[in-house]
């Protein structure tokens, strides 16, 4: 078998009730995985953004890319990692600062993955940071030996670098 | 002009050309059943069980190559689709279900008779709707019909609910459908149809291997012409019987597990495999493995998504089967191949689908005989099992839509509705259902419309009182335990067909064969059962056992 890889496919779809689930409804049916998955409306409101990563061998990665297209409220699908390409995702963590030298540190680490203090309260505060896979999980692993009172990710969201599409 | 949501879908469909629409009435539907009351352009064909309903929209149209629509309530009505609507979907056959729905404002509530009906069928359609204002109606039919009938076709689910069949609005009816995200390429690439044409050339040991989408596509004209033109020798599966005669010297019958030799060493030995609309079945290629061991693949089909999915492929080809063999058939000529030819003439000759006769019993593939001898021209519709096999053997297609069975799905109970649909379909032909004992009983109450319209349909049951196929897997791999497969207790089909109003004929000694199949020509005015009492443990062969390769195929039990 193929080596297996991870692709991220940015899918443009009709901004209708029920697309998701047939895009969903195409990746559990053959047992293939859906590793994140992130939806949005564009600047045509006709038409939802949905960034998909998976992973598979070439062929389940044709597979998928056929069948995606295959869906007829699909308008488009790009494999963007097969190009040069950035990808970003947010996440939001509630750390736990009940005491004030813990919580002096935690601005400080903060700093270094240049994330954003956007709430506060006496016992806890929330950062957002946003990165690649490998940063936000270094964040997530340092953070943690502070107390992550709760997380929340958005999983990826890519563009084509440059004018190429 | 205003009209109910009901109204303006009746109307909607009688622009797309419907003629017959199949249903069982209830809750949800009964605004559309009403708007269909006393229609003299559009018929209502009552059927007994929406399953009924489905296949028989389906037969119609595998028959006519038109849309086929089928009409049910919600609830038990719509999941009671869902066998028609599965069977459809993997044939590619086009055909548009319509469902009633709750109330909208009972969405989501469990109301009575409520089902998500869009939800239970999303993997087995090609496309579905929710219409929930009666605005929508007349776009999404004019969608939903040409999504059924392009491209890959395949069965759109539309499910309205009951407000929206009621509420009035204003009637406009979209003439063309432009849909930005559906646009199916029916045209192949010039470069791609030319390396085939190459590779054609080159070859020395070609076959071509036709399958339903050349039934599909109307493209058999086409096919005819590039095996005529090259001289190649050709197979048909099971779902494109009829596409290329099976009385032509090149034919090699169809493939696969209980085809023909000749076809399956004809794989194995090629060195070009030319698929036209067939889609590498498990069924057909046995082990993928020894699967065409040294043959290069063309591959044409209108679904990308089908080529390179079980097997790889030199040259694929996307597009309309009839587009792309009108463009390749300019490019080719006769193949200089006479060596491979004799090769495959000799496997022909010495390797025919062959029987022998058992004591005094009526043989199934006996049967099989006389019925091609007395209805060669026939529309024959087959059911799931045995009999199918023995059909296809033995029986000669040589038109197009001659030959229609739930290939794909493999739905048992499929031919006796499919037969209704057909024959209301082509009302000059005659339509013969070839059926066995497990599967007329599954859908036996079709029977009922079938005499109610004085259908002349000619049902010809081959039973031997078994779930015949499976009851052959277990000889031969679950050492003879008949588990589940003894239908001695079947009733008498000739008195029950007697009972439900139509003729009923026993035939139970191989001389009483030709007799009975003459008198059920002469019975026009309803249909004819007659229940062939054959032989019970007969075997088809050949054989390639499941995970074998094709060179395998086991010719019978010594």
């Amino acid at each position: 078998m193929d080596k297996e890889e991870r692709h991220i496919f940015s899918v443009m779809v009709e901004n209708r009730f029920g697309v998701l689930a047939r895009v969903a409804g195409l990746f559990s049916g053959r047992g293939f995985n859906i590793d994140s998955l992130n939806v949005a409306e564009t600047h045509d409101k006709s038409v939802s953004q949905i960034t998909l990563v998976t992973h598979g061998d070439a062929q389940i990665i044709d597979q998928i890319y056929q069948h995606l297209n295959r869906l007829i409220d699909v308008i488009e699908v790009t494999d963007i990692s097969t190009g040069t390409h950035v990808e970003r995702e947010l996440l939001l963590l509630k750390i736990c600062t009940d005491d004030a030298q813990k919580r002096a540190e935690i601005l400080q680490v903060a700093e270094v993955f240049r994330g954003r203090v956007i709430d506060t309260k006496p016992a806890s505060l929330v950062v957002e940071i946003t990165g690649d896979q490998g940063k936000l999980e270094a964040a997530i692993e340092i953070f943690n030996t502070y107390g992550i009172l709760e997380l929340a990710r958005t999983g990826k969201i890519a563009m084509p670098r440059g004018n190429a599409k | 002009m205003e009209l109910s949501g009901a109204q303006t879908l009746v109307d909607c469909l009688k622009r797309e050309g419907v003629e017959y629409i199949f249903g069982v009435n209830g809750g949800a539907a009964m605004p559309i059943f009403d708007a269909l009351y006393g229609d003299s352009e559009l018929e209502l064909i009552p059927m007994r069980h929406e399953q009924g309903a489905s296949h028989a929209a389906d037969g119609y149209a595998r028959a006519t190559g038109k849309v086929g629509v089928v009409l049910a309530t919600s609830g038990p009505g719509a999941t009671n689709l869902v066998t028609g609507i599965a069977t459809a979907y993997m044939d590619s056959i086009p055909m548009v279900a319509i469902t009633g729905q709750v109330m909208t404002q009972f969405i989501g509530s469990d109301a009575f008779q409520e089902c998500d009906v869009i939800g239970v069928t999303r993997p087995i359609c090609k496309h579905s709707y929710l219409i929930k204002h009666s605005e929508e109606v007349a776009d999404v039919v004019a969608e939903a019909f040409h999504i059924a009938s392009t491209g890959k076709q395949g069965p759109v689910i539309i499910d309205i609910a009951k407000d929206a069949q009621i509420h009035k609005s204003l009637f406009q009816y979209s003439e063309t459908v432009d849909l930005r995200s559906y646009k199916p390429q029916v045209d192949g690439d010039s470069t791609q149809i030319a390396k085939a044409a190459a590779l054609i050339k080159e070859a020395k040991c070609p076959i071509l291997y036709a399958g339903g989408g050349v039934v599909l596509a109307n493209a058999s004209e086409e096919l005819r012409e590039l095996t005529y033109k090259t001289q190649i020798p050709i197979t048909v599966t099971l779902m494109g019987l009829g596409a290329f005669p099976e009385t032509h010297p090149l034919a090699m019958e169809m493939p696969g597990m209980h085809g023909s030799c000749c076809a399956n060493y004809a794989f194995t030995g090629a060195d070009l495999v030319v698929a036209i609309g067939a889609r590498f079945d498990d069924r057909v290629t046995g082990d993928l493995d020894k699967f065409a061991p040294n043959a290069k693949k063309i591959h044409i089909d209108i679904d990308p998504s089908c080529i390179g999915k079980n097997v790889p492929v030199d040259v694929p080809i996307v597009g309309d089967a009839k587009n792309v063999l009108r463009e390749l058939n300019k490019l080719v000529d006769t193949a200089d191949i006479d060596p491979w030819r004799n090769q495959i003439q000799e496997w022909k000759q010495k390797y025919p689908f062959e029987w022998t006769q058992k004591g005094n019993k009526v043989m199934p593939q006996y049967v099989m005989e006389q019925i091609y001898d007395h209805y060669s021209d026939a529309i024959v519709v087959a059911d799931v099992g045995q009999h199918q096999m023995w059909a296809a053997q033995y029986f000669k297609f040589t038109e197009p839509r001659q030959w229609l069975n739930s290939g794909g799905l493999g739905t048992m109970g499929f031919s006796l509705p499919a037969a209704i649909g057909a024959q209301l379909g082509c009302p000059d032909k005659t339509v013969v259902n070839i059926n066995g004992d497990g599967s007329y009983i599954m859908t036996i109450q079709e029977l009922v419309p079938a005499i109610t319209m004085k259908l002349p349909l000619k049902i010809f049951i081959i039973n031997n009182m078994y779930l015949g196929m499976v009851r052959q897997w277990q000889e031969l791999f679950f050492d003879k335990r008949y588990s589940a497969v003894d239908y001695h207790d079947n009733p008498d089909f000739a008195l029950l067909a007697q009972a439900f109003g139509a003729t009923g004929l026993r035939v139970e000694h191989p001389e009483d064969v030709e007799p009975a199949l003459l008198k059920a020509k002469g019975i026009d005015d309803g249909p004819v059962v007659i229940d062939f009492i054959v032989a019970e443990e007969e075997n088809v062969f050949p054989m390639v056992p499941a995970g074998k390769g094709l060179g395998d195929v086991i010719r019978g039990l010594s």
